[in-house]
């Protein structure tokens, strides 16, 4: 396994950076969507143009009308939707919805509408402040030839723009992924804006009732459909929190080489020159755990969960620190509003809580290893 | 590809006939590593055995040109050879700052003469090499010291002081950085010049370190006299031959800190860590760090390989590195408790655990300081201005 892009994806970052840079800029879609208030929070032609662009078609097998590509190629275009902050619900309808769904009735169903760009996917996963996957309390009673469905959900990204929900619920027989209409009987969409101004959901689902082909796959299948959703979303996230630190460090080093303070540039001064070296290398060794923990899931590796749950962790904390140095080594104009750099500050937040902060990971890689 | 396989079963019928069953076993410690010289001090046979074998076919140094006491092997043999001895176990049969150090410098600044008298005994293990760099008062700043060398018409007169000299008490020679023209600036009047260690006027004495013995000496020079011929590159120039070689040792000291662990810090400590929640939150972010630092040396390896790597990496590759080598021991000692603080009895093995931990202090000190090395990446890959 050699860790370095091929050509192909050489082009594809080529292609993504530019496409973001011009079509997923902060002011043209984060800023714009969120001074206007507007309750999707993202703008649905630029949805649209993903579609176009065939990212969404990356993770869908080419017998379905997909790409057939893998979890390198997705971090790719997850890398600069971070670099620019860019609003959409690529992560959870491209990812971690399609990586559940892909190859059942399913995913016939609803990956075309994904891949066009038009349908929005949510993943209803947590219920409680905390990430705990092992605690999934929802139940999916049978109910005629199908389930009735009953508990609530939190921090649904994107839950209040999306035409289907892929719900984690305890059947009888373990857990299960079900699909959940939006206009389903007895479930309420309850949508709130987070810090990084994205737009989430809690759900209350009061018996809702489906049919027995909304379950995503046969029985005991579940748990590594949802392992696999897990692994999927975590990594994604992980290359989009590179994308985050890198700007970060960009944006400061450039700042560090512009401003002029006591009669010299700031870039000068020996404390921030060694606070930046080291936090280019943590964000180079964090780089390198993403793209080692991608290509080992595309190579189905053994281990690949757990250098997930190493990249998710490394690629948080490294980010954390990147936004966090940006913020103090931009000094006043780093606090205000206007000044981009907080943005990065708080998309940061966001996107570490899902899916697993670096503690919840960091535990995860310890219980893993047998300690 | 005919002829790799044909070379390939030639090395393994070679291997098969010389590589002795003791020398495919890892190195465990210290006294298992060969490091020749006038007066070799091998463990057993077996080491003799192997490295006169590999010496006759100059498989010591199988990328060198023949007429150096090479192997002159191509890289697509030097990686088959390397290759088969992983296979087997193979040990390295030679370690030497000869081979790692002054060899590759005499390649790319030495003389015909200086590389046809000094290589061949390289290769063969014949004479052992130590290197006079740091001094009491150049340490960091390297390019200050202050060790004279006179010209004195029909030879070199040698006078000052080196610290930090690896095994300098056990080596037959010395590369030695030296001052040639006190006048001019600092960086061009300093010159790489060999001598024997046995030549009157040079002494050494050891340094213990905190962890306990070292191989590192003070080594002085009183009126020491140098052949003229035996300065590496030209006179006022030996700064340039001394920037070559420091690349080389960092990417030396880096690689260590990940050698042949497989398992986690906290597989290892495992039940230590059932009842202290605190430590091993500890360990398991350390493990997160590790694993993580491990993905960047693969994936700096085959950057390198592919000759994409940045020039200054092996610079945050090396502090990053012995950061977390420092980190790894601190955790190792929190858990090993008391009995870890043994400092001489075989419970602790020697105090192992406690030697090690403090033998990893110098981790980030030698070889350029973490401080040093993070200027360096501020400077050359981030470009901060004023670096």
């Amino acid at each position: 396994m050699t860790l370095m892009l091929d050509a192909d994806q050489e082009m594809l970052r080529d292609t993504a950076r530019s496409f973001m840079a011009e079509n997923g800029s902060i002011s043209a879609q984060l800023r714009h969507w969120r001074d206007r208030d507007c309750p999707d929070g993202f703008g649905h032609e630029l949805w649209k143009s993903f579609g176009e662009m065939g990212f969404n078609s990356i993770l869908v097998p080419e017998a379905e009308g997909g790409l057939g590509l893998g979890h390198v190629e997705a971090g790719i275009v997850m890398e600069e939707i971070g670099r620019n902050l860019t609003p959409s619900p690529f992560l959870v309808s491209a990812i971690a919805f399609t990586e559940a769904v892909k190859g059942t009735a399913v995913g016939s169903r609803w990956l075309p509408g994904i891949m066009a760009g038009g349908t929005v996917a949510a993943v209803a996963i947590d219920e409680e402040s905390r990430h705990r996957p092992d605690s999934i309390g929802l139940r999916a009673e049978r109910f005629g030839n199908g389930f009735r469905l009953s508990g609530t959900k939190t921090f649904v990204v994107q839950g209040g723009s999306a035409d289907v929900f892929l719900v984690a619920a305890q059947a009888d027989d373990g857990l299960a992924l079900f699909a959940v209409e939006k206009e389903a009987d007895g479930l309420e969409v309850d949508p709130v804006r987070l810090a990084d101004s994205s737009m989430a959901a809690r759900l209350n689902l009061d018996g809702v009732e489906i049919d027995a082909d909304a379950m995503v796959s046969g029985a005991g299948e579940g748990q590594s459909r949802f392992e696999r959703l897990l692994d999927a979303g975590r990594s994604a996230a992980a290359s989009e929190l590179i994308g985050i630190g890198s700007a970060a460090l960009d944006m400061t080093t450039t700042y560090l080489g512009q401003r002029r303070q006591f009669g010299r540039l700031i870039g000068e001064f020996q404390a921030l020159q060694h606070r930046a070296a080291h936090l280019y290398s943590e964000l180079e060794i964090a780089r390198s755990a993403v793209l080692k923990a991608q290509m080992m899931l595309d190579s189905s590796d053994e281990q690949a969960s757990l250098m997930v749950s190493v990249a998710k962790a490394k690629a948080g904390s490294a980010a954390t620190l990147a936004v966090q140095e940006g913020v103090q080594m931009h000094g006043g104009i780093g606090m205000t509003d206007e000044h981009d750099i907080g943005l990065y500050m708080k998309r940061d937040r966001v996107l570490n809580a899902w899916l697993g902060d670096p503690d919840f990971h960091a535990d995860r890689v310890a219980r893993l290893s047998g300690y | 590809m005919e002829d790799q396989d044909a070379f390939r079963g030639e090395v393994r019928q070679w291997l098969e006939a010389h590589c002795p069953p003791e020398m495919r076993e890892p190195v465990r410690d210290e006294s298992d590593l060969c490091w020749g010289g006038r007066e070799p001090a091998f463990k057993n046979d077996a080491q003799r055995a192997w490295l006169e074998a590999n010496a006759a076919r100059g498989w010591t140094v199988p990328e060198w040109p023949r007429e150096y006491g090479g192997g002159g092997l191509d890289p697509d043999q030097a990686r088959i050879l390397r290759e088969e001895k992983t296979r087997i176990g193979a040990r390295a049969p030679l370690t030497s700052f000869g081979i790692s150090m002054l060899g590759p410098a005499l390649l790319r600044y030495g003389t015909e003469a200086q590389k046809k008298r000094f290589l061949p005994e390289i290769a063969r293990g014949e004479i052992r090499w130590c290197q006079g760099y740091s001094e009491p008062n150049a340490g960091s700043d390297l390019a200050s010291l202050q060790t004279r060398c006179e010209d004195k018409g029909d030879h070199w007169l040698v006078n000052g002081q080196k610290v930090w000299t690896s095994y300098a008490d056990k080596a037959d020679w010395i590369f030695c950085l030296v001052r040639t023209d006190p006048a001019a600036p600092k960086h061009q009047g300093i010159s790489f010049l060999l001598f024997d260690m046995r030549t009157p006027g040079v002494t050494t004495r050891p340094i213990r370190l905190i962890s306990g013995a070292s191989p590192f000496c003070e080594t002085f020079f009183d009126d020491v006299a140098v052949p003229k011929d035996q300065v590496v590159g030209e006179v006022n120039r030996g700064w340039d031959v001394a920037k070559y070689l420091l690349g080389h040792e960092r990417e030396m000291i880096s690689a260590m800190g990940l050698a042949g662990r497989r398992e986690t810090l906290g597989e290892g400590l495992g039940a230590a860590l059932s009842d202290d929640p605190v430590l091993r939150a500890r360990v398991a972010r350390f493990d997160v760090d590790y694993l993580a630092f491990q993905a960047l040396s693969e994936r700096m390896r085959d950057e390198f390989n592919s000759g994409r790597a940045h020039p200054a990496a092996p610079s945050m590759m090396k502090y990053a590195g012995t950061e977390l080598n420092k980190r790894r021991h601190e955790l190792a000692v929190a858990a090993g408790g008391a009995d870890a603080l043994e400092w001489e009895s075989e419970r602790s093995r020697g105090g192992k655990a406690a030697r090690d931990w403090l033998r990893s202090k110098g981790n980030s000190i030698e070889g350029g300081t973490s401080e040093i090395q993070l200027g360096i990446v501020a400077k050359h890959i981030l470009r901060l201005p004023g670096a």
